[in-house]
C-alpha cells in the first residue's frame, strides 16, 4: 500500500514541477538574448560578461550562429522567444531587412562597433609575401581570363601568375560559404578585382575555384591556424585577431602594398577590412529593459575606444568621429531605413 | 597412402597458417586501436593537465576611496597588468558589501592575469619583457605561484581564460540529463514492456520494431531539427534551456533504452512467468513483481549507456541554441544553459591560446565522468545480472 502511495507522490511531484516550470516560461524576460556572427562573438561575449559582472542584470546569452543565421533568427518576428540583438560581421542585406519587415520587425537600430581585418597569412617559416588583390583573384577564381577568353583556372603555382611570387603550389585554407569572413573576402577581394578587369565586363565575379586549390577549412579559424603550422606551403584566410594572437608562428602578407596592422585596417588603407555591427530590435525596448543598457555599455569608450578593452582582444577601433556618431545613433535608438542599406 | 597423408598435412598447415594470420591481424587491429587511444590520452593529458593549475599573485591591495570608483587604483602600477581584471572589477562591489575593508591596505593572494599564467607554464605569452622580468623577480621572492585551480570547477565560462571554468556547463549537463532521464526512462521502459510482454506479434508491432531500430541509427543532428520544430516552434519551450535540450536528447536516448530494456526482459526465462501464472498471478503482477526486478540491472545498464551517449552530444544542441556563452551558473530547467561538450566546442574556437589548455582540461573532465558512468554500468551488470 505504502509503495503505491510513494509512487503516486513521486509522480505528482514530477507533474507539479513540470507545470511550475511551464508557468515560468510565460514570465517577462530580463536576460538579453543575442545571436549572430562568430567574428563579433568574442567581443560581444566580453561585453556581456562585463555587463553581467557589474550590473544587477543577468549575463546576456550569446549564441554564435554566423551573421546570416543570426539575422534569420532576429527577423523571425517580435516577441519574447525571438532574439533582441543580432551581431553581424557585415551590413544587413536589403533582402534581410525586407524579411524583417514582413515579420513585423520594423524598428531596428544599427550599431557600428569597429573594424576587423581579414588576414592572408602563412607560416612564419617562409619569407613574407607581397600580393595584390588581382593576383589573389587570379589564384582563387573559378574562371580567369587567358588571352581575352574566360577559362577554368589554369594556375597551379603562384609563380605562374607573376614571377615575383614564390614558386609554391597554390593551396589556400579558407572559410566555408556560410561564413561572414568568406562573404567579406569575396566582396572585398574577388569582386573588387574582377570589376577592374575587362574580361568580366565590369561585373563582379565571386566564384571561388573548387578544384582543390582553395580548401574549405570550416568555421573554426583555429583549425586554419593549426594547418598552416603543418603545411608551410599553404596560405590561410581568417580574421585579423587570429593573426595577432599567433604572431609568433604566422606572418600576414601585405595586400596591395599595405601590411595588415591595426592602424592600416582602422584607417581603411588595408583593402581587406570590414565593419562589424550589431542590430537592436527596438520593439523589445520596454519588455527587455537590459537590452539598451547592454547596447550602451558596448558602445562606451571603455569598450570600443582607442584604449578600450576590446582593442586588447583584437577589435580595431574606428576613428573617434565615427565612434561618436555610432554611439549617438544607439543612444537615440535611431532606426534604419531600407535606403540606408543599399 | 603416404600421398593422402601429405595432402592432409599440407591442408592442415594451410589451415593453421590462416588461423595464425587471423590472430595476428586481429591483434594488430587491437594494438592499433590501443595506440590511438594512448596517443589521444597522452596529448590530452599533456595539454590539459596545466589547466588544473592557475597562477596566483600576492599583491598589496589598497581599499581606498578612489579604488571604490576606479578599481584599477587598488593595486600599484607596477603589478597592475599582472593582476586579473576579473579580480579588480569586483573590488567596488566587495567594498560596498563589506564596509570594514574601506581605507585598509591588505596583502592578498589574488588571481593573476592569464598571460602571467601562460608565461609561468612556459607557453606562448603576450607579456612584455619588462613584465616578464617583474614576474621572474616575484617568483624568486615566492610571491607568484601556480596553485590548484578550484575556479575551473566553480565558475562558469568567461572571456578571460584565467576566470573560465566548467561549472555552468556541468550544471547545464546535470539539468539536461535529469530531464532526459525523467522523460526517456519511463516512456522507454513502458514501451519495451508493452512490446515484450503484451503486444501480439503482428505486422504493426513488427513495423514499430523496425522503426525503433532505425531511430537508434539516425544522425543526431536530425533530432536537433526535430526539437527545434516541435518543442521550440510548436510548444514554445524556451530556446537554449535544459528543458528543450533534455527533451531533444530524450528522443535520441529513447530507442537505446527501449532496445536494451527489451533485451533485458527477453533474458528473463519464461519459466519464471509460467510459474507466476501457475500460482494465479495476473500478467501485471508477474511483470511488476518478477520480470521487471529481474531485468532491472540490464535496464539500468542500458539507461546509463544511453545517458552517457546523450551527455557527449553537441550536434543537436547547436540547433536548439545550447551552444552559447553562459557565464552564470543556472539552477532552473527553463533558463538558458550550455552543456560540457558544447563548452569544449566553444573554447576550441577561441582565438586566445590560453584556451587550448582549458579545452583539453574540459575534455579530461568529460572523459572522467563518462568513464565513471560506463564503469558503473559494467559494475551493475556484473554484480546484479543473473545468468540462467
Amino acid at each position: 500500500m505504502s509503495r503505491t502511495f510513494k509512487n503516486r507522490a513521486f509522480k505528482t511531484t514530477v507533474l507539479a514541477a513540470a507545470v511550475i516550470s511551464a508557468v515560468g516560461v510565460a514570465q517577462a524576460r530580463d536576460q538579453v538574448r543575442i545571436v549572430g556572427s562568430s567574428t563579433v562573438y568574442p567581443f560581444a561575449s566580453y561585453v556581456a560578461e562585463e555587463f553581467g559582472a557589474i550590473t544587477d542584470y543577468p549575463t546576456p546569452v550569446i549564441e554564435s550562429t554566423g551573421s546570416g543565421g543570426g539575422l534569420r533568427l532576429f527577423c523571425n518576428g517580435v516577441g519574447e522567444d525571438t532574439p533582441d540583438i543580432s551581431n553581424a560581421s557585415r551590413r544587413m542585406k536589403p533582402s534581410e531587412f525586407e524579411r524583417c519587415a514582413e515579420n513585423g520587425v520594423t524598428d531596428i537600430t544599427e550599431a557600428f562597433i569597429g573594424y576587423d581585418g581579414i588576414a592572408f597569412a602563412q607560416s612564419g617559416a617562409n619569407p613574407a609575401m607581397e600580393v595584390t588583390r588581382e593576383q589573389l583573384f587570379l589564384a582563387l577564381a573559378a574562371k580567369v581570363p587567358v588571352e581575352g577568353e574566360l577559362v577554368d583556372n589554369p594556375y597551379s603555382r603562384w609563380s605562374e601568375i607573376d614571377a615575383s611570387l614564390p614558386d609554391r603550389e597554390i593551396a589556400v585554407y579558407g572559410p566555408p560559404t556560410t561564413s561572414g569572413t568568406r562573404d567579406a573576402f569575396e566582396e572585398l577581394v574577388m569582386e573588387a578585382a574582377s570589376e577592374a578587369m575587362d574580361a568580366y565586363g565590369g561585373e563582379g565575379f565571386t566564384d571561388i575555384r573548387t578544384d582543390g586549390a582553395y580548401i574549405d577549412a570550416g568555421e573554426n579559424d583555429n583549425l586554419i591556424v593549426q594547418r598552416l603550422a603543418e603545411n608551410t606551403d599553404a596560405f590561410g584566410i581568417f580574421g585579423y585577431s587570429f593573426l595577432e594572437e599567433n604572431a609568433d608562428t604566422l606572418i600576414g602578407s601585405s595586400i596591395d602594398g599595405v601590411e595588415p596592422t591595426p592602424d592600416a585596417i582602422g584607417s581603411g588603407e588595408y583593402p581587406v577590412s570590414r565593419s562589424l555591427f550589431f542590430y537592436v530590435k527596438n520593439q523589445h525596448t520596454d519588455e527587455v529593459p537590459a537590452m539598451y543598457e547592454y547596447a550602451n555599455t558596448f558602445m562606451s569608450e571603455q569598450m570600443i575606444g582607442e584604449l578600450g578593452y576590446l582593442k586588447g582582444i583584437g577589435l580595431i577601433p574606428a576613428p573617434e568621429e565615427m565612434r561618436e556618431k555610432a554611439r549617438q545613433a544607439v543612444a537615440d535608438h535611431e532606426s534604419i531605413e531600407l535606403a540606408d542599406l543599399k | 597412402m603416404t600421398q593422402a597423408f601429405d595432402h592432409i598435412e599440407a591442408q592442415l598447415r594451410r589451415r593453421h597458417r590462416k588461423t595464425r594470420l587471423l590472430k595476428a591481424l586481429s591483434m594488430g587491429a587491437l594494438g592499433l586501436a590501443g595506440l590511438f587511444l594512448v596517443l589521444f590520452f597522452t596529448d590530452m593529458l599533456i595539454k590539459g593537465l596545466p589547466a588544473f593549475k592557475q597562477a596566483q599573485i600576492q599583491v598589496e591591495v589598497d581599499y581606498s576611496e578612489q579604488a571604490s570608483q576606479l578599481p584599477l587604483a587598488a593595486v600599484s602600477e607596477a603589478v597592475r597588468p599582472l593582476v586579473s581584471r576579473g579580480y579588480l572589477r569586483l573590488i567596488p562591489s566587495r567594498m560596498r558589501d563589506d564596509p570594514a575593508l574601506q581605507g585598509t591596505t591588505r596583502s592578498e593572494w589574488v588571481l593573476a592575469d592569464g598571460q602571467v599564467d601562460q608565461y609561468l607554464k612556459g607557453h606562448h605569452s603576450k607579456l612584455s619583457d619588462r613584465h616578464r622580468a617583474v614576474v621572474d623577480r616575484l617568483r624568486a621572492e615566492g610571491r607568484v605561484e601556480l596553485r590548484f585551480n578550484t575556479r575551473f570547477f566553480t565558475s562558469g565560462d568567461s572571456r578571460m581564460p584565467e576566470l573560465a571554468g566548467i561549472a555552468s556547463a556541468a550544471m547545464g549537463t546535470v539539468l539536461t540529463l535529469m530531464v532526459t532521464l525523467a522523460v526517456a526512462f519511463p516512456i522507454g521502459v513502458m514501451t519495451a514492456i508493452y512490446l515484450e510482454e503484451f503486444a501480439p506479434d503482428n505486422r504493426i508491432t513488427q513495423l514499430v520494431e523496425i522503426n525503433i531500430n532505425n531511430l537508434a541509427a539516425i544522425p543526431s543532428i536530425l533530432y536537433g531539427l526535430l526539437g527545434l520544430a516541435i518543442f521550440i516552434n510548436f510548444f514554445g519551450v524556451p530556446r537554449s534551456s535544459p528543458l528543450v535540450g533534455g527533451l531533444t536528447l530524450a528522443l535520441m536516448t529513447l530507442p537505446v533504452i527501449i532496445i536494451s530494456t527489451r533485451t533485458a526482459l527477453r533474458s528473463v526465462p519464461d519459466s519464471i512467468r509460467h510459474a507466476g501464472f501457475g500460482v494465479g498471478c495476473s500478467r501485471w503482477q508477474v511483470v511488476r513483481d518478477h520480470v521487471l526486478p529481474l531485468a532491472m540491472p540490464g535496464i539500468m545498464t542500458g539507461a546509463i549507456i544511453g545517458l552517457a551517449q546523450a551527455m557527449g552530444e553537441t550536434a543537436p544542441l547547436i540547433i536548439i541554441g545550447m551552444v552559447a556563452f553562459i557565464p552564470d551558473i543556472g539552477g532552473s530547467i527553463t533558463e538558458a544553459a550550455t552543456v560540457m561538450p558544447a563548452q569544449i566546442f566553444t573554447w576550441a574556437g577561441e582565438p586566445d591560446r590560453a584556451f587550448i589548455e582549458k579545452t583539453s582540461g574540459g575534455i579530461l573532465v568529460l572523459l572522467a565522468v563518462l568513464i565513471t558512468m560506463n564503469a558503473t554500468a559494467v559494475v551493475l551488470r556484473r554484480r546484479f545480472e543473473r545468468r540462467w
